[in-house]
């Protein structure tokens, strides 16, 4: 294309210069938000100390340490060889590391997080751009399921399927809470893109693929889901802590997670029975999901403010 | 508005009913019934139960024979694990406590959060906007789960001004601690609706005419900008209930108390199918009927729907 000229005009040298697309704007936008930028850098930490935390304590999560249970953060603990160890954030009743099973939990918590929205993204998207796409009686007949799922209590559906199915324990449990979660959160999803699939349905550029002879499913992929990937991409930053929340929820009802393997969830469950002798085991993994969550929050509300600005 | 609530009523129904049904396969899916014991009982009287509870039956007869019971006696069948309690009695003794603490919950959210967001609205990007905005944040942020236990141990223990638990047949002190923490998140929630709603309001054109018109801003707000600006709050009805609904299952559980949340907590996690599908059921059909409700209050709110449809 670039050595094409028309009356002496290069094309190749005017596409160099580089437009500002919205996509750049956006971008600039949201750079400029300094709580959403804050709030990336935050995220970012917390996914590396996720990785790497548990390395850095001198404990195994599951390692119990009869000499110093329920006791405060210390860097002078007593041990079975006579040494002394450290424990940066306390332990819990068994003597645990609550350093170790704080980022043990952020682990399983973010893993669920983003697993689980992922799971709410496919089927929300697919499902909305193709009721809002196809249009007509599907549509109709689409939406209505949507609205009867909506008007469950999701809680206690989460709560019915894990009692049901969820007998196994360990890994299959947490896959089972996967599933299940993002299963129901797909909803508002599907809602937004149909939404969105409706208004960009009329514009010029459908008609022409249409007139151009293109299929329904290829204008589906390649015209309107990048049309509303801005609202989509808000929401999804919204579902991830929405997720976590829904966890923690069930693993403090004692439904999530299952031991040695814990979540945030479950520690806050632990730590709220024995928060008047040993707060530290509240405090600690509380303030890490409190501060996960508020840096969901501000990046979707960042996002939100730079990609939709009519709303500021 | 005749027609608009009688096709909002035709689609409640089948709602109901899809609820319930689901439910039902759900629970009938299981695997493993709830009279498995470690001890593996004589076929006879293994039997003998499931005659008892109907259980030998095809599943369309036992899902008719629960249907009927429900809508023609009230009768919600036995508990499956407290075996001298029907389930109808077990939600019976329990549904005032739960229906205290949520009616409670959602009129203090309701007028808080109203009041809260409004202010924020007419203030926009001043102190107090950027303080309940804060606030709001913060109430979204932090689950119940976490403000319960610290509330309980900052003004039940450390300054011993409320008991940390129990029902006590409703007595007031006993009600403050988990009516605020199931309000708390609502507060918020409803306190981000309203502004939002109050700032688009402000700015429309009914409200620069009711002032040009020289109405004092009182006046303005409340005849006409309140009026439009808490519409999502009322769309967000049923979300709210169902939310309460949830929150209750944690805080009836943190403060001990003797509410519905807690029979189907524990009747989940000990197998007791009749009695979770109770709960789910009456659940469900509360907050269909809420939605309901929403709908048609928005209709009679919102001049643009009551004459589009």
């Amino acid at each position: 294309m670039t050595d094409q000229t028309l009356g002496g005009t290069d094309f190749g040298k005017i596409a160099e210069i580089k437009g500002r697309s919205l996509w750049d704007d956006a971008r600039r936008r949201l750079f400029a938000n300094k709580a959403a930028v804050t709030s990336m850098i935050i995220l970012a930490l917390m996914i590396v100390m996720a990785a790497i935390g548990p390395f850095l304590s001198p404990h195994d999560f599951d390692d119990q340490n009869y000499l110093y249970t329920s006791s405060g953060p210390t860097l002078s603990a007593p041990t079975q060889s006579g040494e002394t160890t450290a424990y940066f954030f306390g332990t819990d009743a068994n003597g645990r590391d609550i350093f170790a099973r704080t980022w043990i939990g952020a682990r399983i918590s973010l893993a669920i997080g983003f697993i689980a929205t992922s799971v709410s993204l496919f089927i929300g998207v697919i499902f909305g751009a193709t009721a809002g796409f196809v249009g007509g009686r599907l549509d109709n007949l689409m939406m209505r399921l949507v609205d009867i799922l909506y008007s469950i209590p999701h809680m206690f559906i989460f709560i019915i399927l894990l009692v049901v199915f969820g007998r196994e324990g360990g890994w299959k449990n947490i896959l089972l809470l996967f599933m299940v979660i993002g299963a129901l959160e797909w909803l508002t999803m599907a809602r937004i893109v149909r939404g969105q699939t409706l208004s960009v349905k009329e514009k010029e550029y459908i008609e022409a693929a249409r007139a151009a002879g293109v299929s329904s499913w290829t204008m589906i992929r390649r015209h309107v889901v990048p049309n509303v990937l801005g609202p989509v991409v808000v929401y999804m930053t919204l579902t991830v802590p929405a997720v976590i929340l829904t966890e923690s929820f069930l693993s403090f009802l004692g439904l999530g997670v299952q031991e040695p393997l814990t979540s945030w969830g479950k520690l806050i469950s632990e730590g709220a029975q024995e928060l008047n002798t040993a707060p530290w085991m509240l405090l600690f993994p509380a303030t890490m999901m409190a501060i996960t969550l508020f840096c969901f929050n501000f990046i979707g509300d960042g996002l939100r403010d730079a990609l939709d600005p009519k709303d500021r | 508005m005749v027609w608009f609530t009688l096709r909002r009523l035709m689609s409640a129904i089948p709602t109901l009913f899809i609820v319930v049904l689901a439910t039902f396969m759900i629970m009938r899916a299981a695997p493993g019934g709830p009279f498995d014991t470690d001890r593996q009982l004589p076929p006879e009287i293994q039997a003998n139960i499931e005659a008892k509870y109907h259980l030998d039956e095809p599943l369309p007869q036992q899902f008719i024979r629960y249907i009927s019971g429900i809508v023609l006696h009230w009768d919600f069948g036995p508990s499956f694990k407290r075996e001298d309690f029907s389930v109808t009695e077990l939600i019976g003794r329990s549904w005032h406590v739960s229906a205290r603490l949520g009616a409670s919950s959602l009129t203090i959210a309701l007028v808080i959060g109203v009041t809260l967001g409004s202010l924020a609205a007419l203030n926009q990007n001043s102190a107090t906007d950027y303080g309940v905005m804060a606030g709001a944040m913060v109430g979204i942020t932090i689950p119940n789960f976490v403000v319960a236990p610290v509330l309980s141990l900052i003004l039940g223990v450390y300054l011993n001004l409320l008991p940390t638990g129990g029902w006590n047949g409703g007595a007031l002190p006993n009600m403050i601690l988990p009516v605020t923490a199931l309000a708390l998140p609502q507060i918020a929630v409803i306190s981000r609706l309203t502004r939002g709603g109050m700032i688009e309001v402000l700015r429309s054109n009914f409200v620069r005419t009711a002032r040009a018109k020289g109405l004092p801003e009182g006046l303005v707000i409340r005849r006409h900008a309140l009026r439009a600006g808490i519409l999502p709050v009322v769309s967000y009805l049923g979300p709210a209930m169902a939310a309460l609904m949830t929150g209750s299952l944690v805080v009836e559980r943190i403060f001990q108390l003797p509410g519905l949340g807690r029979y189907f907590v524990e009747g989940a996690l000990q197998r007791d199918y009749t009695l979770v599908l109770g709960v789910v059921i009456l659940y469900s059909s509360l907050i269909i009927t809420l939605n309901f409700v929403a709908d048609i209050t928005y209709g009679v709110m919102d001049p643009r729907v009551r004459t589009s449809r």
